[in-house]
């Protein structure tokens, strides 16, 4: 399962981390050009699965937190996810024995590659989200009781903040205000756990399925086939709408992104209207004013033509796209999973109903082959 | 400069990638003479051509009436997409210990690199997001910079702070050092003045400016020989840029990336002149491609995504355009399954020796309006009697999809918008269309673009960020108003004349009580 990871690699992986970040995440290209960089320095990076971690081997993750935008401005110095590693590795008294991503979706999935070819640490096939999300808080370890302490936050600048706080949504916030302060977004060395937790509760194998999904599309715009079936069949999921984006209202308070988009229906969908909220990534897509897909599953939009993922901030008048919907993870369907990430939680009074059982109800198309499914998720 | 009232008359070129197209117009803005001229490899032999064509139409007495020369031209995309005729560049990045993650050119097509010989250095300062420094300015690493500029005989310098869109203090005070070692003379570009937020993409933008300066200065000066071998030895110049305004020569130099695209930006701000139209889809057919772009309150909507120029990602304003595979000179062919293709490739500017209706032996999207008997005056309709009807048929469907997806993605709202047909090409393009309101085809489209050159006003911008403490809101638009207009008064317009066309004003919240103004004003030339 070993295996090494290389430039034509991380290509891939970036392009299938953008259909992960479901709309956000923070464009992966600045972070891709790190890894190359480092990638170029250093060597290829060793990718290990989680079965591959022992029980009680300690693994930590590296990741950024704050505004990917000010990220695509203020380029990071290169060295902060070193600094955080350091540190991390003074507080817990050994060198963990690999690190991993935080979320598979947007840029976080390309950080831990950075330190991963500088230092020649391996990196774990795995995850906390199994997408991007808009919170530190929300991943698989927390739902589970394992917290992200100590949190190790690091600027370009050389500072560094050591964040022992009572639980996660507490360090999502110190973390916050801090990175605030530091110039917009930091570079994290955070959730350390055990081997064991992390076969447990982390989400496997997802930067394999991003360099999948990247892979697949590359090669379907190559060899001239559907791009958007090909992403659907390698993620399971449905095509809710094809349209026009008609309206784009996007507006940044605090720390977050947030606005809706308007699209118009094309061919089949023509006359109906699908409507996505977003909070950094998209929470819900209503069609016609109807809930078609909600968070902890994936909205994510592709390009009509081309299947080239299109983030909130790429969301452009006059955009061709089929906005489809991917299922997430199965411990974010639980009660504790919910509570985290459901739609409530974003602020919408609805019900979360899995996506495959959605598609079911109304119809829509899967991934293996134009027939309606059965409900029982797209290839089962 | 002309002075007198009789020599208000312009010459506007435009250059295409398949024709070059001159007009004259007189002092009451009537087209008095137009030509299409196919555009050559050098560029300026077809500029030379097409301007001769419309002096001689108009007689060398008559010509004395000329005063402005307006060029819209593509030397400066074709130097980046042939990576030649490129200056010797110095990227001077200003941010460390930020941005050092990434190198300068990180992205770029090696030989695209390698025909500029870029130079990187990167230096402490730079700011935050907020207008903090990250560092201070050292300026003793910026006159070593220069040192190496001048020992290795670079020819240019392009200068990067990190987060200068918010504050340019840094990027302003390293341009002067570079002036006190380098000469007052010497070409610098500061990315502030050129690129948006996106370090990466406006640095590229900024390389890429300082490495056509002299591509600048050869065109301009190109273009005054052509003129001066037309006897017209006293006429200013002006090039144009892609928001549809014009530059003198010496903004020229120091801009000259921002006359990548201006062609079509012409054909857009000359379908609005042929028409009276502010707000329209204009669709310009050529030889080989359609551009579609769209016209509001007068002017090209500008692209708020990442351009990919030569294969390097920027971020300079750029109008927002869709550009197809169909032109006069698309090749139809009937696929095995039945079905029929339009484009992309196209016989280009030959179309009028290799098209069946020409008596030559390729079928172009040309045969197929005319075998339809929509296209009155062009080719031999005998030619193409002989093409089966049902092809014709399907042919033409094809064409108008095309045109008509093109209009409905540049379309921003659901309801009929009325479009504008210009270009040679655009006789391919029927006069309804779905989606479309009126559809205009106004008279000398085919020269709309060279219309749009020569009618072309001049601007001035700011950009400002005022403290709202000192200045109420209110008085920090005026001031940034009367600003443009001065700026656009001083780059030649018409005081009479000078409008602010565009204001936008964003609170800088994560600055405390900053605003950023940014106002665009536009007026007529001076006669």
């Amino acid at each position: 399962m070993r295996r090494r990871i290389g430039i034509e690699d991380i290509e891939d992986m970036a392009l299938g981390a953008t259909v992960l970040g479901a709309g956000g995440g923070g464009d992966p290209y600045v972070g891709k050009l790190m890894v190359i960089e480092a990638i170029r320095k250093y060597g290829d990076i060793e990718l290990i699965s989680p079965d591959e971690v022992p029980d009680d081997a300690t693994v930590v993750v590296s990741q950024m937190m704050g505004a990917p935008t000010i990220m695509v401005e203020k380029v990071c110095s290169g060295v902060e996810p070193m600094v955080t590693y350091d540190e991390m590795v003074k507080e817990l008294g050994e060198e963990p024995y690999a690190i991993y991503a935080v979320e598979a979706g947007g840029v976080n999935s390309m950080i831990p590659f950075i330190l991963g070819a500088t230092r020649q640490i391996p990196v774990v096939d795995a995850d906390l989200m199994g997408r991007a999300f808009p919170e530190l808080q929300m991943t698989t370890l927390g739902i589970n009781g394992v917290k992200g302490m100590p949190a190790v936050l690091a600027d370009e600048k050389g500072n560094t903040v050591t964040v022992r706080a009572v639980d996660d949504v507490w360090l999502e916030r110190i973390a916050r205000q801090a990175t605030s302060v530091m110039g917009g977004y930091t570079i994290l060395a955070s959730y350390q756990c055990t081997g064991r937790q992390l076969k447990e509760f982390g989400i496997h194998g997802t930067p394999t399925l991003c360099q999948e999904i990247g892979r697949t599309l590359r090669e379907a715009r190559e060899n001239h086939t559907d791009p958007i079936d090909a992403v659907l069949e390698v993620t399971k999921g449905f095509r809710l709408f094809k349209g026009k984006v008609v309206d784009v209202d996007r507006k940044t308070d605090g720390m977050f992104v947030r606005g809706q988009a308007v699209v118009d229906g094309l061919d089949d969908d023509k006359g109906s209207q699908l409507v996505i909220k977003f909070q950094n990534e998209n929470i819900i897509a209503l069609k016609d004013g109807e809930p078609v897909c909600t968070a902890p599953d994936l909205i994510v939009s592709l390009d009509a033509e081309s299947g080239t993922p299109v983030t909130t901030e790429g969301l452009k008048y006059g955009a061709r796209v089929v906005v489809c919907g991917l299922p997430c993870d199965p411990q974010w369907r639980t009660p504790q999973g919910l509570k985290v990430v459901g739609p409530r939680y974003f602020g919408y009074d609805v019900d979360y109903v899995p996506i495959e059982e959605r598609a079911a109800a109304a119809g829509l198309s899967g991934a293996c082959g134009n027939g309606k499914t059965d409900g029982e998720g797209a290839c089962a | 400069m002309a002075s007198s009232n009789e020599r208000t008359w312009r010459l506007g070129i435009d250059v295409g990638g398949t024709n070059t197209d001159a007009v004259i117009i007189d002092g009451n803005l009537k087209l008095v003479a137009a030509t299409k001229s196919p555009t050559t490899e050098d560029v300026m032999s077809g500029i030379e051509a097409a301007m001769h064509e419309v002096v001689s139409q108009i007689g060398p007495e008559a010509a004395k009436n000329i005063g402005f020369a307006m060029l819209g031209t593509t030397h400066c995309t074709n130097a980046i997409v042939e990576r030649k005729r490129l200056n010797k560049v110095v990227a001077l990045r200003i941010g460390a210990p930020a941005t050092t993650a990434i190198s300068c050119m990180a992205d770029w097509p090696q030989q695209l690199k390698d025909a500029m010989s870029v130079r990187d250095f990167i230096v402490h300062g730079g700011h935050e997001f907020n207008g903090q420094l990250i560092n201070d300015l050292v300026e003793q690493e910026i006159r070593e910079v220069a040192r190496t500029v001048r020992d290795e005989g670079f020819e240019s310098v392009a200068v990067t702070s990190v987060f200068s869109p918010v504050s340019d203090a840094h990027e302003v005070r390293a341009g002067q050092i570079l002036r006190e070692e380098l000469g007052e003379d010497f070409p610098i570009s500061l990315s502030s003045e050129i690129g948006t937020l996106g370090f990466l993409e406006r640095e590229n933008a900024t390389i890429l400016n300082a490495a056509l300066h002299d591509v600048a200065i050869t065109t301009a000066t190109s273009f005054e020989a052509a003129l001066a071998a037309e006897g017209l030895t006293d006429v200013a110049v002006y090039l144009g840029q892609n928001d549809g305004t014009l530059m003198s020569v010496d903004y020229a130099k120091r801009y000259p990336i921002f006359t990548i695209a201006c062609g079509p930006t012409n054909s857009i701000r000359g379908a609005s002149f042929l028409t009276k139209e502010k707000d329209a889809v204009v669709v310009d057919i050529g030889g080989t491609t359609t551009d579609v772009g769209v016209l509001t309150h007068g002017f090209p909507r500008e692209s708020m995504v990442a351009v990919e120029i030569g294969d390097v990602r920027t971020n300079f304003r750029m109008p927002d355009l869709v550009s197809v595979g169909l032109g006069g000179g698309s090749i139809v062919r009937q696929q095995p399954d039945g079905s029929v293709t339009v484009g992309p490739d196209s016989v280009g500017f030959r179309v009028t020796r290799d098209a069946l209706c020409f008596g030559g032996e390729v079928l172009t999207a040309t045969d197929i309006v005319v075998a339809k008997g929509i296209a009155p005056g062009v080719g031999d309709p005998s030619l193409v009697a002989g093409l089966d009807p049902a092809l014709v048929e399907v042919a033409y469907a094809e064409i108008t999809r095309i045109i008509e997806d093109a209009v409905d993605a540049m379309k921003t709202s659901a309801g009929d918008i009325t479009v504008i047909l210009v270009g040679g090409g655009s006789i391919l393009a029927p006069s309804k269309l779905e989606g479309a309101g009126e559809v205009l085809r106004p008279e000398n489209f085919g020269v709309a673009n060279a219309i749009g050159s020569a009618i072309s006003q001049v601007s001035g911008q700011v950009q400002k960020v005022y403290s709202l403490t000192d200045t109420p809101r209110d008085q920090a638009i005026a001031n940034a108003k009367a600003l443009a207009c001065e700026n656009a008064i001083a780059a030649g317009a018409d005081p009479d004349t000078v409008e602010v066309i565009d204001v936008e004003d964003i609170p800088l919240a994560y600055l405390g009580d900053a605003l950023c103004v940014r106002v665009k004003a536009v007026g007529d030339l001076m006669l």
